[in-house]
């Protein structure tokens, strides 16, 4: 059964989704379904027929960086990188739904994307670094 | 034979003729006469399992090969100069027909460093012999039950004390479980029995470290690199001689640091300054320690769930163990192109640690140019020089020796005239060790690091009773690493390194079945989420140090030696259990928990 993950990456060649457990674990893949933070590497293709998706690759616009992508640069919320996209949508996932999120909003809400590098800290703090840029409303 | 007991007993022999891939000896005094006269001996056996890096991105090489061009590969991995001599012996090929590019490389942690030459050898000998290009990606499952991890260690103590507390000897004896075939072993051994006897000050000590063979899949490097192994194992059995001599754990070391002029166990003299005593009380005072030492135990009670606090006092060795760093000799060139743009050209990796955002931090201070001038060139084993592997944040130790010059403008300026004149600009510089630094690999003494960071770690634990769930509820990480050249990135090391340790502890258990990782997958081994972390709250004491690039030390490993002991220290403290076998997963509390008769 093809995967979103494998088309994204493998047809459309957006390498910007990773791979890291292939088993819904690590959130590697996060992409948004319709607006939802969904693991590619566990969603069949054909659900995601006639849905609008949206990878890393769509985050920024033109030649600005979305301000969860400066507020990850700025804190120092991205070691290595490869959590990143996943994260960053995840990120942007939960402003969605709660745009003055508290810590534990932060922590729950990123409870599905993992990190080695880090230890969370700085994501946290790039998280909160975001909200204070964001328009009130999204 | 799995184990390390299996290996020892000698029943099988599976390597040489006694199952010991290396082992050392370091000896300092006459521990037995120390040990005939003690008032107090305190004995204590403590385990460490094996641990698997999980860098969120599983290995992946590319390659290209035919007798015409010779063998290209690009891919994932931390020392393009270790890949590089693996393919140059395996095809038989002259250096120059072998190229190494590392692309991105979404973490390593030492598990990207031995095991990408193997993957590179499967994915180059595959091309040739098709001639096509071959790539390989391992799945997560192929990657965990494959690659190396941290190795498992069972380390004794013995230690002599005298009545008020001062340590009269020390008799370690330190094992790790290097698995069917020698890798790394022999240098993470060296630098986990080193700092077997921390940073204490004693006369006798002896410290007796092996390695052993087994028949599971070779162990190899991991942030720490054998460090947190034997510390976990001193800073456990350190608040237990505390305890025997009746005194509180802070008091006791306090009586036993080094200080500036003491002697290390490897007679290494210290002669930079270092106060563990200014480390320990700034780390006890951001955590609350003493009032939360007497406070916990009053209210604990018949709780449900219990609470404590523990730390750990510790150093860690900067840079290449002994003679290391003069057997590297390695080189890092800097280059200005016509434009005044500055190009770094090290075989250091970037993986996730900041390497880039130093180098050129550093390079643009030296020349006194803008950081956005310099520019750090991907490592490519055609273009780089061999500026050592990027372990032991060797990176920042050693390859910053950068020259010096003018403002930006008069810098522009000069790099177009040298360029148009005599073509390129390019200076190389080979890594010097600092003045006076000797090492003896034959007795095992002298110089074992150019320096040493040093450390207080401070946990505070919520132990649930009936769940037999451990919390980290605070984290106080205090050290000394030298000058930090950025706060961002040193202290995301830090946290990121804190992170790892929690894990360690108290989640990452690899499952050994007949020689084989059992729970290969992320579903089943455990390694902490943005739920299971408490705030890490960082602090520098800043010493710089002279003979570091802009007056710093290593940082990135040092962060994994501390969080274990003091978690485990603070769980005694919770719950009166003195657990010496780590990971401590609620299976394994709970039967210490009712098998003693205190709770």
């Amino acid at each position: 059964m093809a995967r979103l993950l494998d088309a994204l990456r493998l047809q459309i060649g957006l390498t910007g989704t990773k791979e890291g457990c292939g088993e819904g674990e690590c959130g590697a893949c996060s992409v948004l379904l319709n607006g939802e933070l969904v693991n590619s590497c566990l969603t069949p293709l054909a659900h995601a027929d006639g849905t609008d998706i949206v990878t890393i690759e769509g985050v920024a616009s033109d030649e600005q960086l979305h301000v969860v992508q400066q507020a990850f640069i700025q804190c120092g919320g991205a070691q290595c990188g490869i959590c990143t996209p996943g994260m960053v949508l995840a990120a942007m996932s939960l402003l969605a739904r709660t745009p003055q999120p508290t810590e534990a909003d932060i922590r729950a809400g990123l409870a599905g994307n993992l990190c080695r590098c880090t230890g969370y800290m700085r994501i946290f703090e790039s998280v909160l670094e975001a909200c204070r840029h964001l328009p009130p409303k999204l | 034979m799995s184990s390390i007991d299996d290996a020892l007993s000698g029943r099988e022999v599976v390597w040489g003729t006694d199952n010991l891939f290396k082992s050392y000896t370091v000896a300092r005094g006459d521990v037995e006469a120390a040990f005939a006269g003690a008032p107090i001996v305190v004995e204590g056996e403590y385990e460490t399992g094996s641990q698997e890096q999980l860098y969120i991105e599983p290995n992946g090489m590319l390659a290209i090969a035919d007798l015409q061009n010779g063998v290209t590969v690009w891919g994932s991995m931390q020392c393009p100069y270790y890949v590089h001599r693996a393919l140059a012996g395996l095809f038989n090929l002259p250096a120059e027909k072998i190229r190494v590019v590392q692309m991105e490389t979404g973490g390593g942690f030492g598990g990207k460093e031995e095991y990408p030459s193997i993957i590179a050898g499967h994915a180059a000998l595959l091309a040739w012999k098709s001639g096509r290009p071959v790539k390989i990606v391992y799945s997560r499952a192929e990657d965990m039950v494959a690659t190396t991890k941290r190795h498992p260690s069972r380390t004794k103590h013995r230690t002599a004390v005298t009545r008020d507390g001062r340590l009269l000897a020390m008799d370690v004896d330190f094992v790790i479980d290097g698995g069917a075939y020698c890798t790394l072993s022999p240098v993470v051994l060296s630098r986990g029995t080193i700092h077997a006897a921390g940073p204490y000050r004693c006369d006798h000590v002896r410290i007796r470290g092996r390695a052993v063979a087994t028949n599971v899949p070779p162990h190899g490097a991991f942030r720490g690199f054998g460090a947190p192994q034997s510390i976990f194992a001193l800073e456990r059995h350190m608040d237990r001689v505390a305890a025997a001599v009746g005194l509180g754990p802070d008091e006791f070391r306090r009586r036993n640091f080094v200080h500036a002029g003491d002697t290390l166990a490897v007679g290494q003299v210290i002669r930079e300054p270092v106060s563990m005593n200014t480390l320990l009380d700034r780390a006890l005072a951001l955590a609350g320690y003493h009032d939360k030492r007497r406070r916990f135990v009053e209210e604990n009670g018949t709780r449900a769930i219990k609470k404590g606090i523990g730390f750990s006092t510790f150093m860690h060795g900067a840079g290449f163990t002994g003679s290391g760093e003069d057997h590297l000799a390695s080189v890092v060139a800097v280059e200005a192109t016509r434009e005044g743009v500055v190009r770094v050209l090290a075989a250091s990796t970037e993986i996730g640690q900041g390497t880039n955002t130093i180098f050129s931090q550093i390079a643009a201070e030296a020349l006194g140019i803008d950081p956005d001038d310099v520019e750090v060139v991907q490592p490519d084993t055609s273009e780089v020089p061999n500026s050592g592997p990027t372990v032991v944040h060797h990176a920042l130790v050693d390859a910053g020796v950068l020259p010096s010059v003018h403002s930006r403008a008069e810098f522009r300026a000069a790099c177009r005239r040298y360029v148009d004149s005599y073509g390129t600009l390019r200076a190389t510089s080979r890594y010097q060790p600092p003045p006076g630094v000797r090492w003896d690999d034959q007795t095992y003494q002298g110089d074992a690091y150019g320096t040493y960071a040093w450390a207080a770690y401070v946990a505070e634990v919520s132990v649930d009773t009936t769940t037999y769930e451990i919390r980290v509820d605070d984290f106080v990480a205090v050290q000394e690493v030298g000058k930090v050249i950025n706060p961002t990135l040193a202290m995301g090391q830090i946290e990121g390194g804190v992170a790892q340790g929690v894990g360690w502890a108290l989640y990452e258990d690899v499952v050994w079945r007949e020689g084989r990782m059992a729970n290969a997958q992320m579903t089943n081994y455990i390694m902490p989420t943005s739920m299971d972390l408490p705030e890490i709250r960082v602090h520098f004491e800043e010493v710089p140090y002279p003979y570091g690039p802009a007056g710093a030390k290593g940082i990135g490993e040092l962060p994994m030696d501390g969080p274990a002991p003091a978690i485990f220290n603070a769980v005694e403290h919770a719950t009166g259990i003195s657990a010496t076998r780590l990971p401590l997963t609620p299976e394994r509390l709970m039967e210490l928990m009712c098998a003693s008769p205190a709770v």
